[in-house]
């Protein structure tokens, strides 16, 4: 008698736990597609960005940086690896000659860099390890501009806060045109002395595949924020009114602005 | 509170009732399995972003330690689930490698959606819920240490060279389901020491790698990388050790369970344990 109210007890539970966990798991699902919910679970993307940013003082505490024998042998191109658009395949044809790179938004002096302007100006190599958001690693060699030194020859105006990268790829097919790659950065990771702009990789011309002509190394962040294929650089007040407003093409498909884990 | 000696509440007949766990430890254990629970499923989301592990820095496509990928045929659609490791392939149709989705229809993914959040394919959703518990099992995690210091409860966790000598005669009476009685049932047993103590080391260390999967983090310690053997080590390590908890959460409910579940719950839910005296006719 006493052993069989036990088991119904335990059954009981068990019932109880399952069924739980079932309206648990329905529930988490139709969280997932709350809003208010998304932005209880978002809250802590800016205690996160905070924490990290405090833990990097000084604020340029360097990307590890690997050994040329460390480099991959195979590194993984992601996102678009071949853009159709008409501009970038004709720039492409022509060998990225009359292909020019232009720096704008709230700058003292808008500029058009060809990539012959851009292999003269101050740059660094580094070996460092590219973090996609899908967990993977791979460890490359990247030559190229650093963004500091032409930003300060630019000339930001006081209001400028961000940095936004405008790509030449379309990575997905929209009415709308916000299928656009694009990205954004802030000033500190803008001044980084590793944040460049790309223009080598592995000793040899960027490939189509990694973003040819110029592609944006954030070191401390994952690789989405890496833009490929940039045609124009803005410095920009907020990137509220760019695209779908979250500065970013996967931060406008429910990623982190801030990707430094 | 004294942990050691814990305050004897009321004593009956054949047993007395003692305050075993503090409002600290009750909170903190709930919310640690809660969040637990969030973590695992969602960690298991961002895990089938791509499901598979190696061991370094970077990332040899061509030779994970552990891969779960979908078997296609000619026409490209899937057909089964083959979950590889070290290079020996099994067939996992059904739960790992392809599963069926909500149409029922076998598809390519790494853990099944019954066991992940969301119980479709969306990193960027699975990742904000990580985070956001990873947030709060670190807090809450944070104040129970502090208190276990503090309090110097941790005590409670350490065998004595008897008990360690003692674990075969442990074992053996776990097996027969015969639980200690009386004085012995005011502290745990050494089993229960050495596993709550494992759990107690493993939860900073699963903290810790994924923390290293972070490039921020490894920008301002580049130790923790060395630390785990590179990037891609800590991620494998995260998620042996997250499957190891696991484990550790099946026996301690099964022991929950066996071992007087009411008693047992009211002890984690109300700090009060009953503790049945010894009969000596046995």
């Amino acid at each position: 008698m006493k052993r069989e109210a036990a088991l119904s007890r335990r059954q009981m539970l068990a019932g109880v736990a399952l069924g739980g966990a079932a309206l648990g798991l329905a529930g988490c699902d139709r969280l997932s597609n709350t809003p208010a919910a998304l932005s209880i679970l978002d809250s802590v993307e800016n205690l996160t960005r905070r924490v990290q940013r405090a833990l990097l003082a000084p604020r340029d505490a360097l990307a590890p940086e690997y050994s040329p024998a460390d480099i991959s042998k195979t590194f993984k191109p992601n996102g678009s690896t071949d853009p159709d658009d008409p501009d970038y395949v004709k720039a492409r044809d022509e060998k990225f000659v009359n292909w020019k790179l232009g720096v704008g938004g709230l700058i003292d002096n808008p500029m058009q860099l060809s990539l012959a302007d851009i292999r003269n100006l101050p740059s660094r190599t580094q070996i460092t390890r590219h973090d996609c958001v899908e967990g993977w690693s791979c460890i490359g060699k990247w030559k190229g501009a650093l963004l500091g030194p032409i930003l300060s020859k630019a000339g930001l105006k006081p209001s400028a806060r961000y940095i936004a990268f405008y790509c030449a790829d379309t990575l997905e097919q929209t009415l709308d045109g916000t299928g656009q790659y694009y990205e954004t950065i802030d000033l500190v990771d803008a001044f980084h002395p590793q944040t460049i702009l790309a223009y080598e990789m592995n000793d040899e011309p960027l490939p189509v595949a990694h973003g040819a002509p110029l592609r944006l190394r954030v070191e401390r962040q994952l690789g989405y924020k890496m833009a490929k294929y940039v045609m124009r650089i803005e410095a920009i007040e907020s990137f509220s009114n760019i695209s779908r407003g979250n500065g970013g093409f996967w931060e406008d498909r429910g990623y982190e602005w801030y990707a430094g884990i | 509170m004294s942990s050691s000696m814990p305050a004897i509440v009321s004593v009956k007949a054949s047993r007395r009732i003692i305050l075993r766990h503090s409002v600290l430890v009750r909170v903190t254990h709930w919310i640690n399995a809660l969040c637990f629970f969030f973590l695992l499923m969602s960690g298991l989301q961002i895990f089938n972003a791509h499901p598979a592990l190696y061991w370094g820095n970077k990332s040899n496509f061509s030779k994970p330690f552990l891969a779960l990928t979908a078997r296609g045929d000619s026409d490209g659609s899937v057909v089964g689930g083959v979950t590889t490791i070290f290079g020996k392939s099994f067939t996992t149709t059904g739960v790992l490698g392809a599963s069926r989705d909500e149409n029922n229809q076998l598809v390519e993914r790494g853990f099944p959606g019954w066991i992940t959040i969301p119980s479709y394919q969306d990193l960027a959703t699975g990742r904000r819920w990580h985070f956001f518990f990873a947030w709060l099992l670190a807090l809450n995690g944070l104040l129970y240490v502090v208190n276990l210091l503090a309090g110097r409860h941790f005590r409670d966790f350490l065998p004595s060279g008897r008990e360690l000598r003692s674990i075969p005669a442990s074992i053996w009476a776990h097996a027969r389901l015969r639980f200690p009685k009386g004085d012995e049932a005011l502290h745990y047993n050494v089993l229960q020491k050495l596993a709550y103590l494992s759990v107690i080391i493993a939860f900073p260390i699963l903290v810790l790698a994924g923390l290293t999967m972070s490039p921020a983090i490894d920008a301002a310690f580049p130790w923790l990388v060395s630390l785990f053997g590179g990037r891609q080590s800590a991620r494998a390590i995260h998620f042996i050790l997250a499957w190891g908890l696991v484990g550790f959460v099946i026996v301690h409910v099964v022991m929950v369970l066996i071992s007087g579940v009411v008693n047992n719950l009211i002890s984690m839910i109300t700090g009060r344990y009953a503790i049945e005296e010894e009969r000596h006719e046995a």
